[in-house]
């Protein structure tokens, strides 16, 4: 990968996040390693379940332990600093500040019981020691900057008396109070109406732009990532199958699984066509499938699919796939 | 907020009349009769109709029913047989004890119960968690006239005579016999020490009551979106769970404290017999016992009432900690 090349903001190595439960240990990341590099947006895709956002979750040190425990040899390194095993008070001083996150549910992820504007300033006065007028004014500069009209009204309003967009802008403008570097959004638009998710999907990436942040997009939604991200990781079982730029992974992808992904779009060219599926659901993360754990899915499976995958490198920098067979599939154009 | 409590106090006057109504016809229709305790042998018939007059007890129910609620809508809450003086007099003299005693201990009840809730939640499963589990539920299935009694053999008796503690607490009155003599210090050092086993008696029943629910509500916030959001700010463990959770936890705890009210004012009844606390608690139940209506009705109107008003204060709590009910 481009670890070496171009200095990453972000290094992630052999992540494994495993839970333990009373059925077994569930291992939800399971040896992920990717690079974000300073002011990219980089989108990890995948299934309910495939471990994106545990893998988010694990950057920021979110997951209580136990059940969940971030195993010997992770690495999560920000700008050379490992951050696995870093302590807690080292992590707090980071959240909300170098790197911080929103989520996937803004009804929710906001607290009911507290003015908008005094959530945005807890993090001014926690991270840059303002007073409470400073952090105020502040709040209403950040919500202007959302976009949210009224800012110096909205600011003494309570989460409730906001749409679900407007909740989104919210968050947004706390996540950014503090000029992360580094930007998680976990599905920032997935429960939002389509209309408001082009909105905010616009105002991320003009955001990106203003601040120069890096932005990882945990998403679901190909739309999205077509629309926004730099690169793409693609997430299967805990592991990563397939990585590439937004352009390799939509216009060559390498991994059936990507395809079958792809496959299960309706297409502008073709609107009369049936959309595929990919047959099955995800494996049991207690239980992965030895071999290709996609394998029991794919329609391409032969013989070969039954040994583990290493990723494969696809020639150029940072494309890569976890499948034997990708080269030649790549090479062929092998249609799906 | 201005609206929301005006409609609260507006819907509480019916219920209070209400109230009045159901007590008054509960203790004239109960059996036996005031005069009776002052009947003597060879008494005629003519001094007992006399006597009744005297009370007023010749008139039919519903006359003094009318005359009755008339004479209290203006304070006059009639005259006690029992006490010989009038009942606002009584109820003057025993009615602060009493709401000293309920508040402090419900003060304390909901303070210690948020506080162990809170922890046995934040600790869930942990060794202090099921510890605390065993001593709360044994406090809970204590009748509190027991565990009243059993304060009193050990805090008081044994802590005194037996094991010659430095400390050890008095079992009965409100004040020594000596207090008029003491410092105002020492005057204030009598009654908090007076008021510690009454407190206990009655609080620790509720508090094992209160940390279980707030165990269970705090459980279920930590688990919210937004406590994930607090943390993801880089904020403490202490300001996520005592700033983000805590009032939110609270909400249903407020509603459970207004329903704890009539528990911890039937509680008083018991309690303040034995420990011979001058309240309305004993007071009212001496006055069942010797048919005393004016003051049976009084007590029970005002515990009542009091139950009504600790609700309206719930309600305005409520209001205070979740602005959603503020804004409807």
């Amino acid at each position: 990968m481009s670890a070496e090349s171009a200095p990453a903001l972000l290094s992630v190595r052999d992540l494994r996040t495993w839970f333990f439960t009373d059925q077994g240990v569930a291992k939800a990341v399971d040896g992920v390693s990717f690079d974000v590099r300073a002011g990219e947006t980089l989108g990890i895709v995948g299934e309910s379940g495939c471990g994106k956002t545990v893998t988010s979750l694990s950057v920021l040190g979110l997951l209580p332990q136990p059940p969940a425990r971030v195993m010997e040899g992770s690495s999560v390194r920000l700008r050379g600093e490992e951050l696995i095993g870093s302590g807690e008070r080292r992590m707090r001083a980071l959240r909300g500040n170098e790197i911080s996150m929103i989520f996937q549910e803004p009804m929710s992820s906001l607290n009911p019981v507290y003015k908008i504007g005094g959530q945005i300033a807890e993090s001014l006065r926690l991270h840059r020691g303002m007073d409470r007028k400073a952090a105020r004014a502040e709040a209403v500069r950040l919500l202007a900057e959302v976009g949210l009209s009224e800012p110096e009204r909205r600011v003494d309003e309570y989460p409730h008396q906001l749409s679900g967009g407007m909740r989104q802008r919210v968050m947004i403008a706390m996540a950014l109070s503090c000029e992360p570097s580094l930007l998680i959004a976990d599905e920032p638009t997935t429960a939002l109406d389509v209309t408001v998710q082009a909105q905010i999907l616009e105002l991320l990436a003009e955001l990106r732009g203003k601040f120069g942040m890096a932005v990882l997009l945990i998403t679901h939604d190909l739309g999205v990532v077509a629309e926004v991200c730099d690169r793409v990781v693609v997430m299967y079982a805990g592991q990563i199958v397939e990585t590439g730029t937004v352009y390799d992974i939509f216009g060559e992808p390498a991994h059936p699984y990507t395809r079958g992904l792809l496959d299960s779009l309706p297409s502008v060219e073709d609107p009369g066509k049936r959309l595929d599926s990919i047959p099955g659901t995800v494996p049991n993360p207690i239980d992965w499938p030895t071999g290709c754990r996609f394998r029991a899915r794919c329609p391409l499976a032969t013989e070969g699919c039954e040994l583990p995958q290493d990723l494969v490198e696809l020639g150029e920098e940072g494309r890569t796939a976890r499948c034997w067979r990708a080269p030649s599939l790549v090479a062929t154009g092998a249609a799906t | 907020m201005t609206k929301y409590l005006a409609r609260r106090l507006l819907g509480a006057i019916p219920l209070v009349i209400g109230i009045a109504t159901i007590v008054f016809f509960a203790v004239n229709l109960a059996p036996g009769d005031p005069t009776l305790r002052f009947l003597a042998p060879g008494m005629n018939q003519e001094v007992i109709e006399q006597m009744r007059a005297n009370f007023g007890l010749d008139q039919p129910m519903h006359i003094r029913y009318v005359k009755w609620l008339g004479a209290m809508l203006t304070g006059d809450f009639g005259y006690s047989f029992s006490h010989s003086r009038p009942v606002l007099a009584v109820l003057r003299d025993f009615v602060p004890n009493t709401l000293v005693l309920s508040a402090v201990a419900l003060v304390v009840a909901f303070v210690l119960g948020v506080l162990l809730g809170t922890i046995q939640a934040v600790r869930q499963y942990s060794k202090v968690d099921s510890g605390l589990s065993v001593v709360l539920l044994f406090f809970y299935s204590m009748p509190s006239f027991w565990l009243a009694l059993m304060l009193i053999l050990t805090l008081s008796l044994f802590a005194r005579n037996v094991w010659e503690l430095p400390i050890w607490f008095p079992a009965s009155g409100m004040v020594s016999t000596d207090y008029e003599f003491l410092s105002f210090g020492a005057q204030l050092r009598d009654r908090f020490m007076h008021l510690v086993l009454p407190t206990l008696s009655l609080a620790l029943v509720l508090t094992a009551g209160i940390a279980r629910y707030m165990r269970g509500s705090m459980l279920e916030v930590i688990r919210q979106d937004y406590i994930r959001t607090a943390h993801a700010k880089g904020l403490s463990e202490r300001v996520v769970v005592f700033k983000h959770a805590l009032r939110n936890a609270l909400i249903p705890i407020i509603t459970l404290v207004g329903l704890y009210i009539p528990v911890l004012f039937s509680g008083t009844v018991f309690i303040e017999y034995v420990f011979a606390w001058p309240g309305m608690g004993r007071t009212i139940y001496e006055a069942i016992l010797t048919r005393d209506y004016p003051l049976v009705m009084a007590g029970s109107f005002f515990f009542a009432a009091m139950v009504v008003v600790a609700n309206l204060i719930a309600d305005v709590l409520y209001a205070i900690v979740d602005p959603r009910i503020r804004y409807e």
